[in-house]
């Protein structure tokens, strides 16, 4: 509370003192629910439900659509969604406790507001659709799977680096100078 | 034993309490890493930051030593534990493209959720272009659904694929993070934007950093040194969980029950007669497989029974009851769902289809058509196949 108050975020914790708690979570994961962590599952649930508000009939028709929502079915009524409820309680929770609850654009210092945002939400679609493509998100995909040593998981982490280091030389300007806080 | 099922447990609103709290745990840690920064993430693609690299890989490591070492000592199940299927060229082509979408964007889905969490309007873009584009993808999905199909394995392992025990694997790839986080402190020392310092809440001496990775490595080790519980040791620690089954009969099928499933397009059957060569020779049901006991022992053997899709059965043919119970409850704790024993061999096999005709045609005694089965009045068994729609594959994320 109190550095909530003076409005100074706290420094991160070390990425490695992270990373162990975030493995102690994901184990417990799946002692107590047989499966990993994710969140493009319950994200792509979301989509169904607002897709179902708009057009029932079309739901039904797309295959991947209609698994999550057709006819009666509540897209939202998943064990994935719930997930997806914590993960945005604890990300609230802890920029609260560390003082980095702050309404604010991160971006890269050479570009706009404007620019951070129609980026932002191109980068956004692009994910979607990938995370769709491979069937899980990195945190679904790669931690999870990874954790069980699950071939493809292996392969698809592997790739999403490729990916991003392939690309980051052209789009450099996005984020040239990051992080001078 | 590990893993529960809280849903099955706590019911329906006190297993999704409980997720709620596993998700609240990995929105702390996702954000206490630093991802709900985009900068952050981005500098990792420009080698400024490898946070990202860095805590990815100690969760993977650490998560892996408290499931595998769980499983070696004995409290935890691997075979429940649901493994993502494995789509690999799918996944490779998806990955590649989520890269990009990291790069441009910034977030991964699960840590633009931690972004908007702490109120950062480009996470907030970035989720809700997430969600558009998962649209995208289900409405552009016909064009290429053949491709996104394709090189499927149900539950495949980095193991399997090299060829190593578990333990040996596991240890291996400690190893190689431990090298990556090596390298990444010295390339971040490389890249770093000058005169710009990191600094975390907890200073962390070298001398912890040695200790944390001797730590990790020693785990790792045991882990390969006391090695994955084999059927046998599996049976003892999980007698009490599937001995009632046996008991009270229920995994004991009549002959009128395979021949009602042998007959079932929808179902995958797979029948194993456990019987000797000469027996097998002289007579065998059409499909089956003439399986040596001690074979059911093998993992080779077992990796297609273990991946049969959730509609598959495996039907025990032996000779007597000690020989088919036993095989029944090796493959049981291996994983292999959906296993029944065909009740009594096939001693009353002659005498129930012997000389039976359908519509004045006699039959193959060795695959009755479904036919035979009106032959009988239709309380002549009771069904006890009960396919078990529980998905073991594919995790929340699909």
């Amino acid at each position: 509370m109190k550095n909530f108050i003076k409005n100074k975020p706290k420094p991160f914790k070390n990425p490695y003192f992270a990373g162990a708690i975030l493995g102690v979570v994901l184990f417990s994961a799946y002692a107590l629910t047989h499966s990993g962590l994710g969140a493009s599952g319950a994200i792509s649930r979301i989509h169904v439900a607002l897709a179902k508000l708009i057009s029932q009939s079309h739901v039904d028709v797309i295959g991947t659509f209609a698994l999550m929502g057709a006819g009666e079915t509540n897209p939202l009524d998943h064990a994935s969604v719930f997930l997806l409820i914590g993960t945005f309680a604890g990300g609230m929770i802890s920029a609260w406790y560390n003082g980095r609850l702050k309404l604010e654009i991160f971006k890269g210092p050479q570009i706009s507001n404007l620019q951070r945002l129609i980026f932002a939400l191109l980068g956004g679609i692009i994910m979607g659709y990938g995370a769709r493509f491979a069937r899980g998100c990195t945190s679904g995909q790669a931690l999870s799977g990874g954790a069980v040593l699950s071939l493809g998981s292996w392969a698809f982490m592997f790739s999403v680096f490729i990916g991003g280091y392939a690309v980051a030389y052209f789009v450099r300007r996005l984020w040239a100078e990051p992080y001078r806080s | 034993m590990l893993p529960i099922d809280v849903i099955a447990v706590l019911g329906k609103f006190g297993g999704y309490a409980v997720f709620v709290l596993i998700g609240i745990g990995f929105g702390v840690s996702l954000e206490l890493a630093g991802f709900g920064d985009s900068r952050r993430l981005a500098a990792q693609f420009y080698l400024k930051d490898m946070t990202v690299l860095k805590t990815m890989f100690t969760a993977i490591i650490v998560a892996a030593i408290l499931i595998f070492l769980s499983a070696a000592i004995g409290i935890l199940d691997f075979s429940q534990i649901s493994v993502t299927q494995t789509f690999l060229w799918p996944g490779i082509v998806g990955g590649l493209i989520m890269g990009v979408g990291f790069i441009v964007g910034g977030y991964c889905p699960g840590t633009s959720l931690v972004s908007v969490a702490s109120l950062k309007i480009d996470g907030l873009f970035f989720l809700i272009g997430t969600v558009l584009g998962a649209g995208f993808f289900g409405e552009s999905l016909p064009a290429f659904e053949d491709f996104w199909n394709s090189s499927f394995t149900e539950r495949y392992l980095l193991s399997d694929w090299l060829g190593w025990s578990i333990g040996a694997t596991l240890f291996a790839v400690t190893l190689m993070a431990l090298v990556m986080f090596y390298g990444a402190e010295k390339t971040e020392e490389f890249f770093r934007t000058k005169g710009k310092d990191l600094s975390w809440s907890w200073k962390i001496t070298k001398r912890s950093y040695v200790y944390g990775a001797a730590a990790l490595v020693v785990s790792a080790s045991l882990v390969w040194f006391i090695g994955q519980p084999d059927p046998v040791r599996k049976w003892s620690l999980m007698e009490n969980k599937y001995s009632g089954q046996l008991a009270s009969r229920d995994v004991f099928i009549h002959p009128l029950e395979y021949v009602k499933t042998y007959n079932d397009a929808s179902i995958k059957l797979v029948t194993l007669d456990l019987r000797s060569d000469s027996e097998f020779k002289t007579f065998h049901l059409s499909g089956s497989e003439n399986t040596k006991p001690e074979d059911i022992l093998v993992p080779k053997f077992i990796a297609p029974l273990v991946q049969l899709p959730a509609q598959g059965v495996v039907v025990l043919i032996a000779d007597n009851d000690s020989v088919s119970t036993l095989a029944w409850k090796y493959l049981k704790v291996q994983g292999v769902s959906n296993v029944y024993i065909l009740e009594n061999g096939l001693h009353d096999w002659n005498t129930l289809f012997g000389g039976k005709t359908v519509s004045g045609k006699t039959f193959n005694l060795d695959s009755p058509p479904a036919e035979v089965l009106q032959l009988f009045p239709k309380d002549a068994f009771t069904p006890k196949i009960k396919i078990s729609t529980k998905k073991r594959s594919g995790g929340l994320c699909s």
